[in-house]
């Protein structure tokens, strides 16, 4: 099971994923990804504080954007990931490629300060 | 120990694989890290099947079985569909992913990272995938 909300904050969103991401619904976070793209934020904040689980459906959907994010200029991060699901993320060495950081401040704190 | 799980072909499916596995893997006392690693791996190879072998038909159905010993824990991976051979598959680079904007690909990267040995065996009947972790001696 998969919910996924989109918030706006300041000048941010903020995609909050709960539950596990795998090849049945990977297509929603591809689906609000896209939607926050397509407005006119330049920043966007992952709360995976509740994400359980991601398989390689899920990290694809990620890496799928990063080239947009860097020829829009979106600022984009990760926040709160679990020690199992930031295992996965390291595994494939993304969290180099991704900017992923511990807590919500932390996060909020690269965005604005980029 | 030998656990069986007839898994039909519908995505929707793979979280129950995902329970059984973990259920199996609870006498093994491996760290939630690496019993999550070897659950992702599984789940890699079977989503693989279900979509790009029998096209996510309800109908069709992988069986797993998984044999834990004490040196060693064997994913079984047995079906019908048109065969994979997951051994010569070659895996997509990191960076041609990112430029090309590509969703899939990664998966089976992470079985090779995660898993120890992956063997593939195919008689024109059924397609068996093994997928082998040793357990660390403690």
């Amino acid at each position: 099971m998969l919910s996924i909300n989109m918030t706006g904050a300041r000048d941010h969103l903020v995609i909050a994923l709960n539950g596990e991401v795998d090849a049945s619904n990977s297509v929603e976070l591809d689906e609000v990804i896209q939607e926050a793209l397509s407005g006119s934020t330049q920043k966007i904040l992952v709360d995976g504080r509740n994400l359980e689980y991601i398989s390689s459906a899920g990290l694809g959907v990620f890496m799928s954007y990063l080239e947009d994010f860097r020829e829009k200029e979106v600022a984009f991060v990760i926040f709160g990931l679990n020690d199992k699901v930031m295992n996965v993320f390291h595994i494939l060495g993304l969290d180099q490629l991704i900017r992923i950081k511990n807590t919500q401040e932390e996060a909020e704190e690269s965005l604005y300060d980029a | 120990m030998t656990h069986e799980l007839k898994l039909y072909c519908e995505k929707s499916r793979l979280a129950e694989l995902r329970s059984f596995i973990a259920e199996v893997l609870v006498p093994t006392q491996l760290s939630a890290i690496s019993q999550n690693q070897l659950i992702l791996a599984v789940e890699e190879v079977c989503a693989n099947l279900i979509i790009h072998s029998h096209d996510c038909n309800p109908q069709s159905y992988i069986w797993l079985t998984i044999h834990l010993n004490s040196d060693r824990i064997i994913f079984e991976i047995k079906d019908s569909g048109k065969a994979f051979n997951i051994i010569e598959y070659k895996s997509p680079e990191i960076n041609a992913v990112v430029r090309e904007k590509r969703k899939g690909g990664l998966g089976l990267l992470l079985v090779r990272k995660i898993m120890d040995k992956i063997e593939f065996e195919t008689d024109h009947t059924f397609n068996t995938c093994r997928l082998i972790k040793k357990l660390k001696s403690k």
